[in-house]
């Protein structure tokens, strides 16, 4: 091992650590002058990563092993931070204001905390890694989740990330003493071939998915979602529900794919169930949700149920397919995060009686919304349709025709509740409609990145076989 | 006289067991936090019995323990600094009184 091949392999990582120490630096020694442009410098950092990111590092291991990258993770590790930056473009209305503008830094360098423990789980060849990188993407978490500190809500809801988040990490530790007693090893390429079945492993695996169950808020596991997700900041739910929850997807099905293949029996049945369980119980809750955070919240964990649709293949077309899931999903979640965001920042509310007749007043956040809405929903020309049907192919070619069409009766439950805000913005009569407002720059850009993926993410078939190439099966 | 490695397991799986039943039926959050920090010791004690008696060859199961000790103490740091946060906000650390948001 040289110096050479860990600048390569380890250089996502790398200069996301440089940014965070720079941004640090910055935020203690900058004056209250230079503090002003702290915001656009940490924009410019994290695109800079982002562009460099998508210039994709080889695959190969490092540290004796502890650390494996392959081109399909540091994809992931690319889109992860492509989102990251959108929600960063999004968070500078909430930031501006009196009581959080001086934290700013704070925001910004926790954020990025987390992308950095995201980017060690997804390229982790050990389970120890694993773990770590799993931490140190969720205990930042609950600092940002409590980012409001005089609202009793925000710390309500990080008390619930924490708790949970322990409990679950706690549980799948525990899982992984079972694999590292059967094993007597933790390293991903050695655990396969010591794999044989018996109760205790078997035990470790059900342990293991579900402290992920929990990461990913699958339904058994999602009970802290809605909470947290409505008590948050608004840009730390955005971040929550697309950055945190693809990351884990992805760590889940790398280590599914890589360590557990010999046992995809096991797996593959508790994944089925969880995945009926999750789609169906979200989409029936989510229609009689009022607070529009909320709402998203359901809709995210029944999204993560089509997203771990993508695993149960085991295939690379699954892989490819959740990848590509997971881009379109980050980009329709966010163009609708950034309009709640917008809408929360000028009139204060977030219920969703208050996009009533928001089409009369803010033509162009309407439709952003519901260019996001049908997108997540799975209308054909949007993106969301395509990531849709990649995954029911790849499921379906793999024989789960039940599954696939439960997950299609619920794909048009799922449409009923996201034209219901559609139709409380375009048709809902009101008396008082949100006022006109007008955003600031950085909104309207990211707004507009989204957009033009959603839309570009739909026509252009290139990306996904563009993605395809560096996919991997079991 | 030699202690069998099953009455080591046996003692963390008890431990296990009485955290997550400690962390469900408690309603007070220090008290929950106490029970999860009974969750990873029973971890902590499954990796070195593993290693000491099955695979003293190596120490991975050493080495676990020793970073899943400085993760738990982050996370309790973090989890006692949200603590006192609720406590500034409604003068207790009730579970009962955290339900502003439900269903």
């Amino acid at each position: 091992m040289d110096f050479n091949s860990i600048l390569t392999l380890l250089r996502p990582e790398l200069s996301l650590l440089a940014i965070i120490i720079i941004l640090l630096i910055y935020d203690l020694f900058a004056g209250n002058t230079a503090k002003k442009y702290f915001q656009p410098l940490a924009w410019v950092l994290l695109a800079a990563h982002t562009v460099w990111s998508f210039c994709l590092t080889p695959e190969g291991t490092l540290f004796g092993g502890m650390f494996a990258t392959t081109q399909a993770a540091s994809l992931v590790k690319a889109i992860l931070s492509l989102a990251t930056l959108i929600v960063f473009l999004q968070a500078g209305g909430a930031l501006a204001k009196a009581e959080s503008s001086f934290k700013t830094g704070e925001f910004y360098v926790l954020t990025l905390s987390t992308l950095f423990g995201m980017n060690i789980m997804i390229s982790s060849g050990h389970f120890l890694m694993f773990y770590l990188g799993l931490e140190t993407a969720s205990i930042p978490l609950a600092c940002l989740v409590a980012f409001d500190k005089y609202k009793q809500n925000s710390a309500e809801a990080a008390a619930k990330y924490i708790l949970n988040a322990a409990l679950s990490s706690g549980i799948l530790v525990y899982g992984l003493s079972f694999i590292y007693g059967t094993c007597g090893t933790l390293y991903f390429a050695n655990v396969p071939s010591l794999l044989d079945m018996t109760v205790l492993q078997v035990a470790g695996i059900v342990m293991f998915l579900a402290g992920m169950g929990f990461k990913i808020s699958l339904v058994p596991f999602h009970m802290w979602t809605p909470d947290v997700y409505q008590g948050a900041p608004t840009s730390v739910t955005a971040y929550l529900s697309v950055v945190s929850k693809g990351a884990a997807a992805f760590a889940l099905m790398t280590v599914l794919f890589k360590v557990f293949a010999p046992m995809a029996a096991v797996w593959q049945d508790l994944l089925y169930g969880i995945i009926i369980v999750t789609i169906t119980l979200a989409n029936l809750f989510a229609i009689r949700q009022k607070d529009i955070k909320r709402f998203f919240a359901y809709s995210s964990i029944s999204q993560a149920g089509y997203v771990v649709l993508g695993i149960m293949a085991g295939t690379a077309e699954g892989m490819t397919a959740m990848i590509y899931y997971i881009l379109v999903y980050i980009l329709s979640n966010l163009a609708a995060f950034g309009v709640i965001s917008t809408v929360e920042n000028h009139t204060g509310r977030v219920n969703i009686d208050q996009y009533n007749g928001l089409y009369s007043t803010n033509p162009r956040m309407a439709f952003v919304m519901m260019l996001a809405l049908f997108s997540l929903g799975g209308i054909p020309p949007f993106a969301g349709f395509f990531s849709k049907f990649f995954i029911f192919t790849s499921a379906a070619a793999s024989g789960y025709y039940v599954l696939v069409f439960i997950a299609l009766v619920n794909t048009i439950i799922s449409l009923y509740y996201y034209l219901l805000v559609v139709k409380a913005m375009f048709i809902n009569k009101t008396d008082a409609p949100a006022p006109h407002f007008r955003s600031e720059k950085a909104l309207v850009f990211s707004l507009a990145i989204c957009v033009a993926g959603i839309i570009f993410a739909g026509v252009a078939s290139c990306l996904y076989g563009g993605i395809g190439q560096f996919t991997f099966g079991m | 006289m030699d202690i069998p490695m099953q009455c080591y397991l046996l003692v963390a799986a008890v431990m296990f067991f009485c955290g997550i039943y400690g962390f469900i039926t408690r309603h007070n959050v220090l008290a929950m936090l106490i029970s999860l920090e009974l969750i990873l010791n029973a971890v902590n004690i499954n990796f070195v019995v593993f290693n000491r008696f099955l695979y003293p060859e190596a120490l991975e199961g050493y080495f676990f323990t020793l970073f899943s000790i400085g993760v738990a103490a982050g996370e309790t740091a973090v989890a006692i600094a949200i603590i006192i946060n609720i406590y500034r906000n409604i003068k207790n650390i009730k579970v009962e009184n955290l339900d502003n948001m439900k269903f």
